[in-house]
């Protein structure tokens, strides 16, 4: 497949057999763009221990520079991250509309 | 040269995919395709086919084993009927999505219940929608014929599909019939070894069967109906080649006596070897009637069919299969929707015939012709009938 965005893909651009040629193409999945809510780490509380990082389910959480952690695109919002959060520093915020 | 030879027609399919090189083949046996697995896998076991014969439980890993032979380039059969087809039924769609060029004969038989081992059309028609390209054939010459060009035409790059050979069970599969074989010389020309597109290989990954987002999943439906009406063309281009070879010529439409012919019946399968002797005797009695046949199913060859009825005033349409419940049975619905917008279409009438094995003696289609000429003044008394039914 193309390295259009996938919602700009023509069927005469797609590969026999929808086969694809490139490894790691998932990543280009914004996979959570369906959650319904989402952490938000208040810093000051946090002691980046990476406790967040480390039971998230999904490689949803990323390590920032300073050693702070944010989600990231495949974040679906299941709130694990801010349920085992040793600080309590993280709360989930329902998505806008 | 050829040479004629008398056969049961399954052992013949067998021998064309001996002829076609077939390299990898998995098949559960069912009645009444056994015939054909069976003389397979002997010929595998004593060394006079180079392929792998995969035994395995049941169809529906026969047709998912065949995936994974077919994913690594090697050509592919299976054959199977009935329950067996219904039961490959969810992988049969992932087959053709992933566009694997894997050839089967479908031994036409009724689905249960009740339980019935005999022929009828059942079974590929409610397995019409699986994408694949589907022919029927009426004889056993053509059975060999259609078995070899199959592969030629389901591994051509424009089309890469899988492909079907409808032939009818028992009445077609276990009889004996005169047949002209080609020289292996002429198949291996006509029928070089398979190239895949993309196959599984280590040296060179690709990914197979990865789902599809809603963004993009019409546009891989679109690709496949694109290449499914496309294979059309090369269809044609491919039974010419072997026309040209052989003698033997096909067509989607085949006509039997249609000129002039006011009233045509249209038949599939071996059914339409019996229509011919009823037209034969109702043209004698001085009735303009004439046959269309129909080979090609999938892809639909809407453009024959409206060319091939110009002229007649009344099209009589015979199913051997049912859709319970549905406007009409599978053929006659799909033939109305060719004519629908048509200025001058020919008035339809539908008989379903032949279920579960009941047997079609050409009076039947005197029978049939009588009564739709009949109705075609009073208008038809049911929206389609199952001719024959007592009560």
């Amino acid at each position: 497949m193309s390295s259009k965005p996938m919602d700009q893909v023509t069927w005469q651009e797609i590969e026999v057999g929808a086969v694809l040629t490139e490894p790691g193409s998932a990543r280009a999945y914004n996979t959570g763009d369906w959650r319904s809510q989402h952490p938000v780490w208040t810093k000051s509380r946090c002691i980046r221990c990476g406790v967040c990082w480390t039971v998230c389910p999904e490689a949803g959480i990323s390590e920032e520079p300073g050693g702070y952690f944010d989600m990231n695109m495949y974040c679906k919002g299941c709130g694990i991250c801010a349920k085992e959060c040793v600080t309590g520093c993280i709360s989930m915020v329902p998505e806008e509309e | 040269m050829a040479h004629r030879v008398g056969m049961e027609v399954s052992i013949a399919v067998s021998h064309a995919v001996q002829m076609s090189r077939a390299e990898a083949i998995a098949a559960y046996p069912i009645t009444p395709q056994t015939h054909i697995v069976e003389h397979l896998s002997s010929m595998v076991a004593n060394g006079e086919l180079d392929a792998e014969f995969v035994n395995v439980e049941s169809e529906h890993s026969a047709i998912s084993t065949c995936i994974g032979m077919s994913a690594t380039g090697a050509r592919t059969y299976t054959a199977t009927s009935s329950q067996g087809l219904a039961l490959m039924n969810e992988i049969l769609f992932i087959a053709s999505a992933l566009r694997l060029p894997i050839v089967m004969t479908v031994a036409n038989r009724a689905l249960s219940g009740p339980l019935s081992i005999w022929n009828d059309h059942g079974d590929i028609m409610a397995a019409r929608d699986i994408g694949w390209i589907q022919i029927f054939v009426e004889n056993g010459q053509e059975s060999f014929d259609h078995s070899v060009m199959a592969f030629k035409i389901a591994e051509n790059h424009k089309v890469l599909l899988p492909t079907i050979i409808n032939l009818d069970g028992f009445i077609l599969s276990h009889v004996v019939e005169a047949m002209e074989f080609p020289e292996q010389e002429l198949v291996d020309k006509f029928l070089p070894p398979y190239h895949p597109r993309f196959s599984l290989d280590p040296k060179n990954p690709v990914t197979m069967g990865a789902f599809a987002m809603p963004e993009v999943y019409t546009e891989v439906k679109m690709g496949h109906q694109m290449a499914l009406t496309g294979s059309y063309d090369h269809i044609l281009s491919v039974w010419k080649e072997w026309g040209d070879l052989t003698g033997r010529h096909y067509k989607p439409v085949e006509k039997y006596k249609t000129d002039g012919a006011k009233i045509l019946l249209l038949t599939m399968g071996c059914l339409s070897e019996v229509a011919e002797v009823a037209v034969d005797e109702m043209r004698d009695a001085g009735l303009e009637v004439g046959l269309l046949k129909l080979r090609m199913w999938r892809p639909f060859p809407f453009a024959d069919l409206r060319k091939a009825v110009e002229g007649a005033e009344l099209l009589i349409v015979c199913d051997r299969a049912l859709s319970l419940g549905g406007a009409a049975p599978p053929v006659l619905a799909e033939v109305r929707s060719a004519f629908y917008e048509m200025p001058n279409r020919p008035r339809t009438a539908s008989f379903v015939i032949g279920l579960g094995g009941r047997d079609i003696p050409p009076g039947v289609f005197k029978d049939i012709v009588a009564q739709a000429q009949a109705e075609a003044q009073t208008g038809p008394t049911e929206e389609y009938h199952i001719f024959g039914v007592r009560g």
